[in-house]
Formats: C-alpha cells, sequence, structure tokens
C-alpha cells in the first residue's frame, strides 16, 4: 500500500491510520503479519457482507421488475414485529444452506467432488488483491496487476470441469462441457477488450491505470476512458463478456434451472450449492471492479466540485451502480440459446474487439494532433468502430429474421 | 528463501511424479496442471512476475482444458481407469532411453550455457521494459511467433470448417 500523504483530507487517511494504529499494538516481528492479516479480513468481511447484501437485492429488484414484492419477511430471532423489510433474508439463507443435508452420489469422485466448489470460491477470491479501491487504498501492488487479475480466474474452468466430471452424472458432464464452452468463447473478447486499456496507459499496473484518467478535460469534464470512442466501444464489449463470463442472464445457459436442472451443479446440494452461487457474485463483483477501474476512471470522482467526497466511497457507489444495471439487465433480457451465444462471441464480439484494438492504436498515434485536426481524431476513431458494428451486425443476422410465428400474432 | 524453493520444488516433483504413477486419467491431468501451477509459483519466487501470472493464464486456463477436452473426446468406453500390463523389459528400456535422450540434452545444454553465477542479484525488471525489449530488439523473434500462431489458428479454422452445404438446416 502506499503511504498516506498528510495533505489528503482526514477521510482519505482515515482507513490506513486505523491500519496502522492497530498493526502498532504487536511486536515489530509481527507487524508485517497483522498488516497483511488486516488487510484480508477488511476484504474478506466487506465482498462477503457485499454478496449478501446484492443476493437481497437482486431479489427484490427482481420481484419489483416482475410486478411482484420480493422477500419481505425475514425479521430478527427475537424481535417479533420487527421485519426492516425482509433485509436479513441473506442471513436466513446462510443457515438454511449450511443446515441442508449435503448429498454426495454413492458413484462419484469424492475427492474432486468436494474440492471443485473450495477451488472456484478461493480463486475467485483472489482477484479482489488487486483492485484499487481508493486513492491509497490497494492491497496488493503489483507491477502486473491486469495480467494476475486474469490469472486468478483462469482457475474456475477447472473447477466447473471437475463438478461436472466428479459428479458421475452423464447430464452434468455434458453440461459442464457446454459452460466451458461459454466461458473459452467469452475470454477471448473480454481479455481482446481490456488490451486497448493497456495500450493506451502503457502499463498493466491497476493503479497507474486509474492514475492516468485523472485530470479534467476543459477543467470540469473527467477524462475516463469510457469517454473516448475506443473505450466506450472496449466497455461494451467488455460489459457482454463480463455477463457471459459469470453465467449472468441472458448468458446464464450454464444453469438454466428450467431446462437443466443447474447444469453442472445438477449433483450439488446444500453449503456446496451455495458455495458456487458466492463465487459467481464474488467473480461478478470483481468483474465489476475491474470494468470501473479501466473504463470508469475507478476511484476517480465524476466532477471537480464531487471530490470532496472520499475516493472509496465513490469506488463503491459505482461498483453497486454497475451490479443494479447487472440486475435490471437480468430482469429484462431473454436466455440465449447455445449456438446463438457461441455465434454472437465469435462472429461479432471478437472481430469487433480486433477492431477497437486497430482503434486505439489510431488513437495512440495521433495523439498530438491539436485544433480541428483533433475532430478528424474523434471522428476517425468514431467511424472506425461505429461502421464495423453496422456492416458485422447486418451480416450476423443476415436471413435470420424478423422472426414469424405459426400460432402468435403479434 | 531457500527454504521457500526446496518447498516449491518438492510440490512441483512431488505432484508431477503422483501424475505420472496415478491409474486413474483424469486425476493425472489435473495434478499435471498443478505442476504447471507450481512452475508458476517457482517464476514468482525467481522475480519474473509477469512470466508467472502468464504461465498461470495459458497453462492453468488454457492448456489444460486442451488435455482435458482431448482427454474426455478421444477415450472410448465407459471408464476412465487405464488398464496397463505388467511392465515388460520392452518397455522399461524404451522409456528408459526416451527419458535418459530428455535428461542428457537438457544437461548438455545447461552445462553447455555460460551463466554469471558471480554477479549480484539484478534489479528487479518491471513489465514496461519487458515489453520495450520484446517491441524493440527482440521485435522479429515476436513478429515470428506471432506468424507460427496465426498459421496455427489458421490450420485450425480449415480443419474444423464444415462445407456450407453439409451443414444441416439452421432454425432461424
Amino acid at each position: 500500500m502506499s503511504a498516506v500523504v498528510a495533505s489528503e483530507s482526514f477521510l482519505e487517511r482515515a482507513p490506513l491510520q486505523l491500519r496502522d494504529a492497530v498493526v502498532a499494538y504487536f511486536p515489530e516481528a509481527l507487524q508485517w503479519l497483522v498488516h497483511h492479516l488486516i488487510t484480508i479480513t477488511v476484504i474478506l468481511t466487506v465482498f462477503g457482507l457485499f454478496f449478501a447484501f446484492t443476493t437481497i437485492a437482486e431479489r427484490k429488484l427482481l420481484g419489483r421488475l416482475q410486478n411482484r414484492l420480493g422477500p419481505n419477511r425475514t425479521g430478527l430471532p427475537f424481535f417479533k414485529n420487527l421485519r426492516l423489510f425482509g433485509l436479513t433474508q441473506p442471513f436466513a439463507d446462510a443457515v438454511k444452506a449450511l443446515t441442508k443435508e449435503d448429498i454426495v452420489p454413492a458413484n462419484a469422485d469424492k475427492l474432486l467432488h468436494f474440492l471443485a466448489p473450495v477451488v472456484v470460491v478461493s480463486f475467485s477470491l483472489l482477484g479482489f488483491a488487486v483492485l484499487p479501491y481508493g486513492r491509497n487504498l490497494i492491497p496488493v501492488e503489483l507491477d502486473a496487476a491486469v495480467l494476475y487479475f486474469f490469472a486468478a480466474g483462469a482457475a474456475t474452468e477447472l473447477a466447473i470441469f471437475m463438478a461436472g466430471w466428479a459428479s458421475r452424472n452423464k447430464y452434468s458432464l455434458l453440461a459442464a462441457m457446454r459452460a466451458l464452452a461459454q466461458l473459452i468463447s467469452y475470454e477471448l473478447p473480454l481479455l481482446l477488450s481490456v488490451v486497448p486499456v493497456i495500450i493506451v496507459t502503457s502499463t498493466l499496473s491497476t493503479q497507474d491505470i486509474v492514475l492516468a484518467q485523472g485530470g479534467w478535460l476543459f477543467g470540469f469534464l473527467p477524462q475516463w476512458h469510457v469517454f473516448t470512442p475506443w473505450g466506450l466501444a472496449g466497455f461494451l464489449i467488455f460489459l457482454v463478456a463480463a455477463l457471459a463470463e459469470t453465467n449472468r442472464s441472458p448468458f446464464d445457459l450454464p444453469e438454466a434451472e428450467s431446462e437443466l436442472i443447474a447444469g453442472h451443479l445438477t449433483e450439488y446440494s446444500g453449503f456446496k450449492y451455495a458455495l458456487f452461487f458466492m463465487a459467481e457474485y464474488f467473480g461478478l463483483t470483481a468483474l465489476c471492479g475491474l470494468g470501473i477501474t479501466l473504463f470508469l476512471g475507478g476511484w476517480q470522482a465524476p466532477f471537480p466540485f464531487l471530490e470532496f467526497i472520499p475516493s472509496y466511497l465513490w469506488f463503491g457507489m459505482k461498483l453497486v451502480a454497475m451490479i443494479m444495471f447487472f440486475i435490471w439487465l437480468r430482469g429484462t433480457l431473454l436466455r440465449l440459446r447455445i449456438d446463438q451465444l457461441t455465434r454472437l462471441a465469435w462472429q461479432f464480439m471478437v472481430p469487433l474487439a480486433l477492431i477497437n484494438l486497430g482503434n486505439a492504436g489510431f488513437w495512440i498515434l495521433t495523439t498530438d494532433w491539436s485544433g480541428p485536426m483533433q475532430i478528424l481524431r474523434w471522428g476517425v476513431s468514431i467511424a472506425l468502430i461505429v461502421v464495423p458494428f453496422f456492416f458485422i451486425g447486418r451480416r450476423l443476422s443476415l436471413g435470420r429474421g424478423p422472426r414469424t410465428y405459426s400460432y402468435a400474432t403479434s | 528463501m531457500t527454504l521457500a524453493l526446496i518447498l516449491i520444488a518438492c510440490v512441483m516433483l512431488g505432484s508431477a511424479a503422483v501424475a505420472v504413477t496415478l491409474r486413474n486419467l483424469i486425476h493425472s491431468a489435473l495434478l499435471l496442471v498443478f505442476t504447471w501451477a507450481s512452475i508458476g509459483a517457482f517464476y514468482l519466487w525467481a522475480g519474473a512476475q509477469f512470466i508467472a501470472f502468464a504461465q498461470i493464464l495459458i497453462y492453468v486456463g488454457a492448456v489444460s482444458m486442451i488435455v482435458l477436452f482431448a482427454m474426455l473426446l478421444t477415450r472410448q468406453g465407459q471408464g476412465t481407469e487405464l488398464p496397463i500390463g505388467s511392465a515388460s523389459i520392452m518397455r522399461a528400456l524404451s522409456a528408459l532411453l526416451a527419458g535418459g535422450g530428455v535428461a542428457g540434452v537438457l544437461i548438455g545444454a545447461i552445462l553447455g550455457s555460460p551463466l554469471d553465477v558471480a554477479t549480484s542479484a539484478p534489479a528487479a525488471i518491471s513489465v514496461k521494459q519487458l515489453g520495450e525489449q520484446l517491441m524493440g530488439p527482440h521485435a522479429a523473434a515476436l513478429l515470428v511467433v506471432g506468424i507460427i500462431l496465426t498459421v496455427a489458428l489458421i490450420g485450425a479454422v480449415l480443419l474444423a470448417a464444415v462445407d456450407p452445404k453439409e451443414q444441416p438446416e439452421d432454425i432461424t
């Protein structure tokens, strides 16, 4: 973690000073250990609670989107009349998952069946280590942080394979293969959408990427990457790929409760089943955090006069906004079929991401253009992404629509 | 530092040895993935952060999938237990020959290359310096690697491509 600068506001310094004060109580030899343990505990607590409240927010919001109330009955154990709008629901869910019977199929590979949820949760937590949560709040400052983030996520695919194979159930195995096909297909556009940011900022360190988005255009406009043509295109590709990577609707085919009875999770029950969902939400949160870091200015405030709000609160607000957006999408969009899903990835998003890579190259080569040339720079950059979007999009839907229904009238 | 190296080496070699002796193919493959991950840990120990993460990303993320898919798609029959007959002299001899050959080439190469053991520990190389080296003095090598990978990709596409006439009618 970076050193505290005395000139910064009290709220900006408070978390680090609190940590240093606690660390100072311990003997010299143990201080490094306590220092890291505090960081780990804080991350686990904050994101564990964030996970809990994401589930309740998701259920309530989805309820509202579908014109029903959502869970609102759960109260506190000893206060009969205090319901708190059902906000204690996640804790009741946790108790339920913990006390459920854990069924392992007789033929299952017991060790791998047990290891799969453990691996998926532990690796999905690793990504949180390199996200800059605030001006001074970054758990581990790595030179190759972006690469680390994706390396940490690599093991989820292995865990899904382990889950599907160890169940010794052919439907689980087939569903795991489908899930892997989806994850591998969307890994490519996800990585390709991140590369332009690395080209333009010429660094792999997350903190440096956030710092590169600082400063104000004309004194009040933020210079986030999402406000450039290549950045906007990259961000949109990143959003779609992140949705697919975390098995969120409209790409939630791996689970597909109604058709596949939760796919590779068919043979899981109780807490192990809950662990997979925990990992999914952790992965979603971490990817949202990475998206904020790369494209949405990280912990930077959107306007200069709002800078008095501490940086970590800005990060939190952006994170909540992104999660809400994903929940909204889940309530709005329909699930894709597997052939539509892979076609979208390979025929649409990968070519667009590659073109966007060239776009970022153009942007970096024309940094010294000024005056009217600046307008030309923006125009060419926008054209470079909009024109292929329409052409590839038209080719993709050629001869596939509009759909006619035999038995329904619109 | 040395203790960490010994630990990493033990885990790496141990998992590799167990992977070879296991009868269950999937377990062997997963242990092999574990071995690759511990090689990544070794790179981290040596201070090569970029190589370590790239190793994890490529081997644990991608190559492992190829191994597992190939195993599941090619194995016929139900069981994953690999029946291996009792070891014959021929088999043992050929294994020794192949293993010994690879070991000989590797040891020869290591002993033949000059090592600057006496120099003090070099400063940690940042990813930026690594990139500048790759794009500057070693750009030709990078381009050649890129061309080889592109050729492989085009080959894979050609192999996987189906004549459009043969494709069944796609439901619109």
